[in-house]
């Protein structure tokens, strides 16, 4: 059927004009609803998303301070930051790690010890945050990776500071180094201070006073793009540098004991009896502590840790020794304080000592004995004899009471880390220890510091210094004044208060003085030679202690090599009747005391006196009321 | 100068006075539009003054199109209707053959100039819908429906095959307002939304993985925040952190720091939203508004049939890219590549949307005449 239905205009124009309105009500009721969905997210959400869209495009960047610098009592630089340029990587714009490194590797050489440390800092970053890879990079490896940066997308030469020690080996232990931060440091380091910080102290004044010298770190808002790399900076807070330390030691002692020690093993400290400050702090051998700034090769750290010098052992502040000799002026002290012996009593020295009732003999220095002696001749000969009858009237209850006041068997709290304690020896501490009863013979020989004794140069250089401040004991310290801004004063640290006075009375003190004196001064000293062209009067006492037993199979061996077979010690003060300067020697091996410790202990009198004359680089302001 | 040349002269002025061919109220919105657009162009593509004149010029040609198609009589059109829709499948078909685009066939190179024949279909099809229909009685009946349906999904599933399901949909919903308009039955209209909704499972099963994800990052963009959610999440972003008054021309950080993808073209409203806030946002949409109301009113006092029904189609079709693209934007609908009209960077869009409107511009030149 061809015939078409008859169209009805007028009907089909009204149905459009219907469905017309009624498709834009549709309209206009989708566009509301588009409209209020934008109401939601401009109105409603529109904090959470502002607050998202700047998480989006600023990133914080925290600025590491520049570290305080460390300088002796005179100005002498210890501890400076120089500029250096490091190999930086965001892990997030490489591709291929595994072939970057491999890349890097022919082009500037890189070590496994790089790449390991390398893994191991970026898992604790995010991976838009840039990793150091290595440190220190020579003008030749800038230009041989800026000529194929191109290679090395995510690849940065970036400059920083860097520690420098320009003293090297001589300040190792005692200034210590910084490194770079590891596992351990962040358990014990404040996160949000350690931010932008790639170092921190290990040892010696850099650990101790790391606070001090750490600073405050600033920060930096950056704008970023999606790419997270930055555009501009909107704000930035400067970082606050670390303080400067003034420290205690006088740069020209520690380098003449060092000297002095000529790598043999040892320690040595030098105080101002006065007031505690630590003058030397010498650990022979030593090592450079620019070493370790930036990560020591495993080469050279194997090298460190197989000497036979143990040059990582620092020797002033955890060296054990036995004191030997040079205990007895304090032994004497004890004597006459708590009232066995006068100055003048004269004690029989026969050549051997017989505990009352007992069979063995405890023997002299000198065969035959050294007749009568009193107090002063007690201490210049050294008589073995005189100690052992005084530490058996004392006994050693009352020995290691007395010993105690000089500091013996405690730390002395010097302002470092990981001091060790010593040995006093007591009834308390042999049972604690081995869980066995005292007996008389190990109080005799503890009266001439031998037996269970131990000390370290710091504390025997603590115990002098008391001696040479008539009694009066200050705990040793190394920091003397901190500087909190450039071009600021130095600000003298408090110091503490001393102990109270070991002597009751002057006569006592008078009497180990005049002993002290007569073993550098006296004909019959056992350092004799030490005093010759010294502008001042030394007091002092030698030590020699056996370093192996003579029953052994070691001591006929050793017996053949004399310089083997003792451990030497010297302390001295100086000058005698108003000491500034109290110096103990501690040698692992040699003749005696007076041979070979003492002229150590001159080395650095010498290197003093120099300071007694030539005025300081920067005069810092005194600590003490003036006298 | 002859006399009758004056003559001619005269008569034509004063016709284009008295009788303007063109809708000055459309006219207007449409060049206050395109005119806000290249603005945020200029700003989303970061003062890029290159890009900022190549639209503008594409502008230009698509205004220059769209006052020639508006001297062409819808009688004329009318009559052209069957060639040209017959014409772009062709074009659909050799795109299939021989296209190039990413991904997907979209692209034909007639070595002077790159297009989409997809842009042709979408004004092309609803044409050739109210080319039949307005030889049909309406409303129409199923017979008529079944011929509309071939019509309709020719052209549709050979732009879904390149693949490029956004604009299938689009032409979809430009044919089914043809049909709406001519009057179809509201119980038919039921009948099929219902079974398409039945159907929809099954749907899910035809579509491309990267399409399934899309709808699934719409339901949860959290879920992958750095792939397939960050669209989504950063143009939510860029629109909430606008706030209500926004934060100034040239000021999206979300656009100028790049967190923002596609920001020139299917993303600018999240620009435009960043930068001029709520308050922006509605005046556009009242905009949008009125150039589709304005649309209807055309469809409305059109002459004939034909006239009516693609006029209205055009109209609707325009506000269904608004609403997809705005959707988008807002996270209400899925990420599918359709632009926001004469805002988004592109020529082939901008292009064929003039076009359209220089087709309203005929039939409105052509309107019934109200006796007074």
């Amino acid at each position: 059927m061809k015939s078409r239905p008859l169209r009805d205009s007028r009907h089909e124009a009204d149905l459009f004009a219907r469905r017309a309105v009624v498709a834009f009500l549709m309209i206009v009721l989708a566009l509301g609803v588009l409209g209020a969905r934008f109401w939601y997210l401009q109105v409603v959400q529109h904090e959470e998303f502002e607050a998202r869209s700047d998480a989006n495009r600023i990133l914080t960047r925290p600025l590491a301070p520049a570290r305080g610098l460390i300088y002796d009592r005179n100005g002498v630089l210890l501890a400076e930051n120089v500029a250096a340029f490091r190999l930086e990587v965001i892990p997030e714009q490489v591709d291929d790690m595994p072939a970057l490194l491999a890349g890097l590797r022919d082009t500037i050489g890189l070590s496994d010890d790089d790449v390991e440390r390398f893994q191991a800092l970026r898992r604790g970053k995010r991976s838009y945050q840039s990793v150091p890879l290595r440190l220190k990079l020579g003008e030749e490896e800038i230009a041989r990776f800026e000529i194929n940066r191109w290679r090395f997308r995510g690849v940065d030469v970036v400059p920083y500071l860097t520690r420098y020690y320009p003293r090297g080996h001589a300040f190792g232990h005692l200034v210590g180094y910084v490194g770079r931060i590891d596992a351990g440091d962040l358990e014990r380091l404040d996160a949000a201070r350690y931010a932008g910080s790639s170092h921190a102290g290990k040892t010696g004044i850099e650990r101790a006073y790391e606070d001090l010298l750490h600073g405050e770190p600033g920060y930096e808002l950056v704008e970023v793009n999606a790419d997270r790399r930055p555009l501009r900076v909107l704000e930035r807070v400067a970082p606050t540098p670390g303080r400067n330390l003034y420290l205690t030691v006088d740069a020209r002692i520690q380098e003449a004991g060092m000297r002095a020690f000529a790598d043999r093993p040892g320690g040595s400290v030098a105080m101002d009896p006065r007031n505690g400050e630590v003058l030397a702090m010498v650990s022979a051998p030593s090592f450079d502590p620019n070493l370790f700034v930036n990560g020591i090769s495993r080469i050279d750290y194997k090298s460190l840790l197989d000497s036979p010098g143990k040059p990582l052992l620092d020797r002033a502040l955890r060296g054990t020794y036995m004191p030997g000799s040079t205990i007895k002026p304090f032994i004497a002290a004890a004597g006459l304080e708590l009232g066995l012996r006068r100055p003048g009593d004269l004690i029989a020295s026969t050549g051997e000592y017989f505990i009352p009732g007992q069979k063995r003999g405890y023997r002299d220095i000198r065969a035959g004995g050294h007749g009568r002696v009193d107090l002063v001749q007690s201490i210049a000969q050294s008589v073995n004899s005189y100690y052992y009858s005084l530490a058996y009237e004392l006994n050693i209850d009352r020995l290691s009471e007395f010993l105690a006041r000089f500091g013996f068997g405690a730390p002395t709290g010097i302002d470092l880390i990981g001091e060790a304690t010593g040995v006093l020896p007591s009834r308390e501490w042999k049972r604690a220890r081995m869980n066995q009863p005292w007996y008389p013979g190990e109080t005799v020989i503890a009266g001439i510091g031998q037996g269970y004794w131990v000390v370290t140069p710091l504390q025997l250089a603590q115990g002098v210094s008391t001696l040479a401040a008539r009694g009066v004991r200050h705990p040793p310290h190394l920091l003397r004044a901190v500087q909190n801004g450039v071009g600021e004063a130095p600000v003298p640290v408090p110091r503490q208060a001393p102990h109270a006075p070991v002597f009751s009375d002057p006569a006592n003190w008078a009497a180990i003085h005049e002993g002290m004196i007569a073993v550098v001064n006296g004909p019959t000293g056992t350092a004799r030679t030490l005093g010759e062209g010294f502008p001042h009067t030394i007091a002092g006492k030698t030590g020699t202690a056996e370093r192996y037993s003579r029953t052994t199979e070691a001591w006929t061996h050793i017996s053949q090599v004399p310089i083997e077979r003792h451990q030497v010690l010297f302390e001295c003060y100086t000058p005698a009747d108003d000491a500034r300067i109290a110096v103990v020697v501690a040698l692992e091996a040699g003749r005696g005391g007076g041979r070979d410790a003492a002229p150590i202990a001159r080395q650095m009198l010498d290197a003093w006196l120099v300071g007694e004359v030539e005025p300081p680089l920067t005069p810092l302001p005194a600590t003490d009321p003036p006298r | 100068m002859n006399a009758s040349a004056l003559n001619w002269l005269r008569y034509r002025t004063g016709l284009v006075l008295r009788k303007p061919r063109l809708d000055l109220a459309l006219l207007g919105a449409l060049v206050l539009l395109a005119a806000i657009g290249l603005a945020t162009q200029y700003s989303a593509s970061d003062l890029n003054a290159t890009q900022a004149t190549n639209q503008a010029i594409r502008l230009a040609l698509g205004a220059i199109l769209l006052v020639m198609i508006s001297h062409v009589p819808p009688s004329t059109l009318r009559n052209w209707t069957p060639w040209l829709f017959i014409g772009s499948v062709g074009l659909l078909l050799l795109v299939e053959l021989l296209g190039e685009g990413r991904g997907a066939h979209r692209w034909l190179d007639l070595g002077f100039v790159r297009f989409q024949p997809s842009e042709l279909v979408k004004l092309s099809m609803p044409m050739m819908v109210a080319w039949y229909l307005s030889q049909r009685p309406l409303p129409p009946g199923w017979g008529a429906l079944i011929v509309v349906a071939a019509l309709i999904a020719i052209p549709a599933g050979l732009v879904a095959h390149q693949p490029d399901l956004g604009t299938a949909l689009l032409i979809v919903a430009a044919g089914l307002f043809v049909v709406f308009l001519a009057g179809m039955a509201w119980w038919r209209i039921g009948l099929i939304v219902g079974s398409v909704a039945a159907a929809a499972p099954v749907a899910w099963h035809f579509l491309h993985e990267y399409q399934r994800n899309r709808v699934r990052m719409l339901l949860d963009p959290d879920s992958d925040p750095l792939g397939l959610g960050w669209h989504i999440i950063q143009s939510k972003i860029a629109v909430g952190s606008g706030g209500m008054w926004g934060k100034g021309w040239h000021r999206s950080t979300q656009s100028r720091l790049e967190f923002l993808p596609e920001h020139t073209t299917d993303f600018i409203l999240s620009v435009f939203a960043e930068e001029w806030g709520l308050v922006g946002v509605l005046l556009l949409l009242a905009l949008y508004a009125f150039i589709i109301g304005r649309s209807l009113w055309i469809a409305a006092n059109a002459k004939d049939t034909y006239s009516r029904l693609l006029a209205g189609a055009l109209g609707l079709s325009f506000f269904v890219y608004v609403i997809v693209n705005g959707g988008m934007i807002a996270g209400l609908l899925p990420v599918v590549g359709v632009p926001l009209p004469l805002m988004s960077y592109g020529g082939t869009s901008a292009v064929s949307i003039l076009a359209g409107f220089g087709v309203l511009m005929s039939i409105h030149a052509h309107r019934r005449r109200v006796a007074a």
